[in-house]
């Protein structure tokens, strides 16, 4: 749905966090957080991302995606879970007031980039 | 644009490649990461990935603030009924209250032509000319904003692009979320939707006429949303016969007062 403007967000930042002098070095991924929660689908961030990256700096890239659960916390009686299902009230307490911990990330954690080996031609 | 001091660049290599044999690099002067020798190096970034909408968003929210105007965003999947809600709704607190009102579809302005029939200023945002976007974002808000006279408002209502899914990710700087869920779809959404339903502060249950012809379970339909967003207030209505109207609008002047 929205992918593509996230994409094309991550490759902003990504560009501008690329180093001045990186020379002959290459960007082998992109590692992302994201959150279960997050309303972005994975696979179409890829299927964006290489779209995207197409004759820029960054092709050849990978996007490494880590999932990060959902983790809630009750404000009642500070029972932590991780939630699988969408059910959003305390197993312990059935309070329905509860802290997100993580879940709603969608963030640009590094870029990893490759330094091709050189030879001497001599 | 990013600038440059939001965020350190920490460079090191991968402990996998550090015993790597060196080639020809090897003579250039130790700690220098660019020229030491082949291998990965990690660049930290650390940063949201919609840090620059987030931004916009709160400058936004100061803007309304400064004029005291209520925000509202509306949203909900196609067809569940938020056009005419909303002329329901403007015409019946549009005497008492200034309002405007900035409508979001990908194309056409049939929304904005039928909205402009309450009297109040209409701007209607065609996300096409920025790509086609399922959802409006806080710079586009923003466009739309300075284009009302924002001193002669006082509830600025947003009808979002209809979707269930991308609005929720996206702060345009209002006070507050309206999910529109209407009994013609299925009892399920708000746990298909989660995220939907946990940012908005309140749901609106519209086309409560039409449930003696629909095998809608209503009460099914609310502990699904109370299961997502426990104690979310649910105003049951029709905004066609405006049933259950004056909850909901009572909900609304309240919110706006308490802005004012």
């Amino acid at each position: 749905m929205h992918e593509m403007g996230i994409v094309l967000q991550i490759v902003e930042i990504a560009n501008a966090s690329l180093p001045a002098d990186l020379g002959d070095a290459r960007v082998a991924a992109i590692n992302l957080k994201i959150g279960k929660l997050a309303a972005v689908v994975p696979e179409s961030l890829r299927f964006c991302f290489n779209v995207a990256i197409k004759d820029t700096a960054l092709e050849g890239a990978k996007l490494a995606i880590e999932e990060i659960p959902v983790v809630a916390k009750c404000n009642d009686c500070d029972a932590q879970w991780t939630i699988v299902e969408p059910v959003f009230i305390c197993k312990t307490c059935q309070s329905g007031s509860l802290e997100i911990l993580s879940g709603r990330e969608l963030d640009i954690e590094s870029i990893e980039v490759v330094e091709e080996e050189k030879h001497d031609s001599g | 644009m990013i600038p440059g001091d939001r965020f350190k660049i920490k460079r090191y290599f991968h402990h996998k490649d550090f015993h790597k044999p060196r080639h020809s690099q090897a003579h250039h002067p130790p700690g220098d990461v660019r020229t030491q020798k082949s291998g990965t190096r990690e660049i930290k970034v650390v940063r949201r990935v919609l840090d620059v909408n987030a931004k916009l968003a709160e400058q936004n929210r100061q803007l309304f603030a400064e004029k005291g105007i209520f925000v509202l965003n509306v949203m909900s999947s196609p067809g569940s009924g938020k056009t005419t809600t909303l002329e329901k709704t403007l015409a019946r607190i549009m005497p008492e209250i200034k309002s405007a009102v900035i409508v979001g579809d990908i194309c056409t302005t049939h929304d904005a032509d039928r909205l402009a029939k309450t009297e109040a200023p209409v701007v209607q945002i065609n996300t096409d000319e920025f790509g086609g976007d399922c959802h409006l974002v806080a710079h586009v808000i923003e466009k739309a904003a300075v284009t009302l006279d924002l001193d002669e408002i006082e509830f600025l209502v947003v009808e979002n692009v209809g979707n269930l899914v991308c609005p929720a990710e996206f702060d345009i700087g209002e006070d507050s979320r309206v999910v529109i869920l209407s009994v013609t779809e299925g009892e399920d959404k708000p746990v298909k939707y989660p995220l939907m339903f946990r940012e908005c502060e309140v749901a609106l249950l519209n086309k409560v006429d039409l449930l003696p012809y629909l095998d809608f379970d209503k009460q099914k339909a609310i502990d699904f949303i109370h299961q997502v967003h426990p104690q979310m207030p649910v105003f049951e209505i029709s905004a066609k016969t405006e049933e259950g109207f004056e909850p909901w609008i009572n909900w609304l002047k309240n919110k706006i007062r308490q802005k004012a």
